[in-house]
């Protein structure tokens, strides 16, 4: 009894059982097998995380997406005053987490890939976008590049998921999706 | 000073300051699960859209305390009434440096208390993971690390009385397994509290000003190491307790010494790296060790945990067998004390560790599953499955035993107690799928108010996903009612229960019965009722496996 010692003093001679073998083996195969589906989607999966990533600070990166606003603003969100922004595709495109929003609104194409920098200016923070459900943790001082190919067109809600104190329940941002011109 | 009294039921020398530091411990930890669960259906109401009980300030404390009083101190206390069984009990051996283990027991009480006062004044709501550079106050960070060394004062405490039984031979041969099990729980103790120093020391200086600035992903680099890997504690803990269970039920011996024994190991070996799991959206790693930490190396530990999952139930199986339950596959299953709590809570707690927690938990550790659930509230379903209707409802069924053994009293309300673990079992599992089902709709966790209606900007989540939040509230309250019936039993026994009388029991019996078994099941009757049961378990591992890859194949393309 397991609660007792062993009463075989040798007992690490003792015959194996056989469906404890043949279940040993199997379920290292399975093993392997999970273990090899994930370099296998890196080689032929559309959805690897490229952990592309660079130093920043709030300071910079906030200048980048000001940059970013002021050349591509097409229009405000409803009125909340917050800018939505139409980067060309391909290019590098730039959203910011803080205390508690996501800034700005973007507006891709369907079907174009873009370069989406993501980081914090104080807390961490988790982008969620919904309802595809792609989640990404951001980081202060972290510069995360996702390069992104939107499939579908709709209002795409951003959710902050992680916690990032009282009012984190009412940080949502948008992403739009439009079909090509 | 060292005393010994003889259990009446089981015939153990049981020494007495151990005696006395067990029931501490576990009245500690009864304590703290009360509490801790008191906040955790004040969260659950909340997350419930259509009640939504608490403001928000007090449901991010409340969600703090919750996972604070839970995961930490109910499980540890537990833990080293554990290992004080494990080693003082089982090895008959009198327990080292009781007075230490005395200190331990203080500075877990310091500890627990100063870290709940920080919480509950209302400026350290940073959750348990307290993610820089989110700042809590400074006794936050302290009181956590007392009570960490009280923990690892008692995993010296455990190897001290190795030792001692060792030397003054009060065994012959190897450590029965279950204390194979209760050391593999201290080792990856020792490892994960060394983490757990490395980064809270200096998050605590940064607290009170004296270091600059933590970077926050080695923060949670370190953190996870302590964080991912002290659940590989609560796992060989609770493991252990089956190991226990089935022997002290059904006089069950483990079909084989060897293999038993290795599963435990590759935990020793693979576990302890595990802390990607959490960091597998983060910036800043790359995606080879991404793989190879979340893999636990090729998933050897996850090979472990299979192993236990088929090894467990079939010693049960082979001592049933043994008494003649032979007719079919499961004869030998339907003829289990099912109204014994000890029996069910165990039994459930194999089933849903396995089906709930260990296929969700594989899935998500998975580099790019991870990003479809990633701070969705499917990992808090994921872990209820695992560390509440796993390790909690493992303790709960060894408390069953345990507590009126070693008090020496009867069960108090023992017809109450045969509903127990289904009430708190499936109130859980249905908690875990629930909040599972939610967070595949992409439901956050940690989160007060899912419909957004204080935000600028507005997003829907769709109606069903508001209706697995009401149910996992529902489902919430189902297993509060078992938990406290848990807690009534205890307490009650405690305080009021009739002197036990020593009628042969249960146990007894199963301990006459031991000896039949006496090789398991090799080269008698196989297990063929637990390896259909495996062989389903698989199937259901496999389906869930890939129908996650061909949800993830659907996503926007990400490179
Ligand atoms: C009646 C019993 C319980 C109920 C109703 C309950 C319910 C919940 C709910 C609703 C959440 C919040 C999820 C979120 O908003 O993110 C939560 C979080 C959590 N629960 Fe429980 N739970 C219970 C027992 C337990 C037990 C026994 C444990 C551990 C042994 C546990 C561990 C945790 C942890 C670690 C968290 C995460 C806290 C965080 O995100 O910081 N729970 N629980
Ligand atoms: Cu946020």
């Amino acid at each position: 009894m397991a609660i007792f010692p062993p009463p075989q003093r040798v007992w690490w001679n003792e015959p194996v059982e056989k469906s404890e073998v043949f279940w040993v083996s199997i379920a290292l195969i399975w093993a392997l097998i999970m273990f090899f589906m994930m370099p296998y989607w890196h080689l032929t999966g559309e959805q690897n995380l490229s952990n592309e990533a660079y130093r920043t600070t709030p300071d910079a990166f906030g200048a980048k997406v000001e940059a970013m606003v002021d050349q591509y603003k097409v229009r405000e969100e409803g009125d909340t005053g917050v800018p939505v922004v139409r980067p060309p595709a391909g290019s590098d495109v730039y959203m910011l987490a803080r205390l508690w929003e996501w800034y700005p609104v973007l507006e891709f194409e369907k079907g174009e890939t873009y370069r989406l920098h993501l980081s914090s200016m104080d807390w961490q923070h988790g982008f969620s976008l919904q309802p595809e459900n792609i989640n990404i943790q951001i980081h202060p001082n972290y510069d995360m590049v996702v390069t992104m190919t939107p499939t579908s067109t709709g209002e795409f809600g951003v959710v902050c998921n992680e916690f990032c104190g009282v009012g984190h329940h009412t940080m949502v941002g948008k992403i739009y999706v439009v079909d090509k011109k | 000073m060292t005393g010994f009294r003889t259990c009446p039921t089981t015939g153990f020398k049981i020494d007495l300051n151990a005696d006395k530091l067990i029931k501490w411990n576990a009245v500690s930890a009864v304590i703290f699960l009360l509490i801790g669960g008191l906040f955790g259906i004040l969260v659950a109401l909340t997350r419930w859209p259509a009640v939504h009980i608490l403001p928000p300030d007090l449901f991010y404390l409340a969600l703090t305390a919750h996972g604070l009083d839970v995961l930490l101190v109910w499980i540890i206390f537990f833990e080293v009434a554990l290992l004080y069984f494990a080693s003082s009990v089982l090895l008959q051996c009198r327990i080292a440096t009781p007075k230490m283990a005395w200190l331990a027991f203080i500075l877990m009480w310091v500890g627990a208390l100063m870290t709940n006062v920080a919480v509950l004044m209302g400026d350290s709501s940073v959750m348990f993971t307290s993610y820089v550079p989110m700042k809590a106050a400074p006794s936050f960070y302290l009181g956590i690390i007392l009570f960490a060394v009280g923990a690892l004062i008692a995993c010296f405490i455990f190897f001290g009385t190795l030792v001692i039984a060792k030397q003054e031979k009060t065994y012959e041969g190897s450590i029965p397994l279950v204390t194979f099990g209760a050391m593999t729980a201290a080792i990856i103790a020792i490892f994960t509290i060394a983490s757990g120093a490395i980064i809270l020391i200096p998050t605590l200086l940064w607290s009170v000003g004296y270091v600059g600035s933590i970077d926050t992903v080695m923060y949670k680099v370190v953190w996870w190491a302590m964080g991912h890997s002290s659940q590989q504690i609560n796992v060989s803990a609770h493991i252990a307790c089956w190991y226990a269970l089935a022997a002290i039920l059904f006089g069950a011996k483990p079909l084989s010494e060897k293999v038993s024994r290795m599963a435990f190991f590759m935990y020793i070996l693979f576990l302890q790296i595990a802390s990607a799991h959490h960091l597998l959206v983060e910036p800043g790693l790359s995606s080879e060790y991404k793989i190879f930490n979340t893999s636990y190396a090729l998933y050897l530990a996850v090979l472990g945990s299979m192993i236990h999952g088929l090894t467990v139930p079939g010693a049960v199986e082979a001592a049933q067998r043994a008494k003649g339950y032979n007719k079919g596959l499961f004869e030998w299953l339907r003829k289990a004390p099912w109204g014994n709590p000890s029996f069910s809570g165990f039994a459930l707690s194999v089933v849903m560790f396995g089906f709930l927690g260990g296929i969700s938990g594989v899935m998500m550790g998975t580099e790019q599953l991870n990003i479809i659930i990633h701070n969705t509230i499917y990992v808090p379903g994921h872990f209820h499955a695992t560390v509440v209707t796993g390790t909690t409802l493992a303790f709960m069924a060894m408390s069953y035993w345990l507590v009126p053994v070693l008090w020496q009293k009867e069960l108090v309300g023992a017809g109450m107690a045969k509903w127990q673990p289904y009430l708190f079992g499936i109130g859980m599992g249905l908690v875990a799928t629930f909040q599972m089902g939610a967070g595949t709709l992409g439901v956050p966790r940690r989160h007060w108010d899912m419909n957004f209606a204080d935000a600028m900007i507005n997003y829907d989540f769709p109606a069903a996903a508001n209706l697995m939040m009401a149910g996992n509230g529902i489902a919430a309250i189902i297993a509060t009612v078992g938990g406290v019936i848990f807690l009534y039993n205890m307490v009650a026994t405690i305080l009021w229960g009739k002197p036990l009388q020593n009628a042969p029991k249960a146990e007894e019996e199963a301990v006459a019965a031991g000896p039949v078994a006496a090789h398991g099941s090799a080269g008698t009757m196989a297990v063929p009722g637990t390896f259909v049961l495996a062989l389903i378990f698989l199937t259901a591992f496999i389906l869930y496996y890939f129908v996650n890859w061909k949800y993830l194949a659907s996503v926007w393309g990400l490179s």
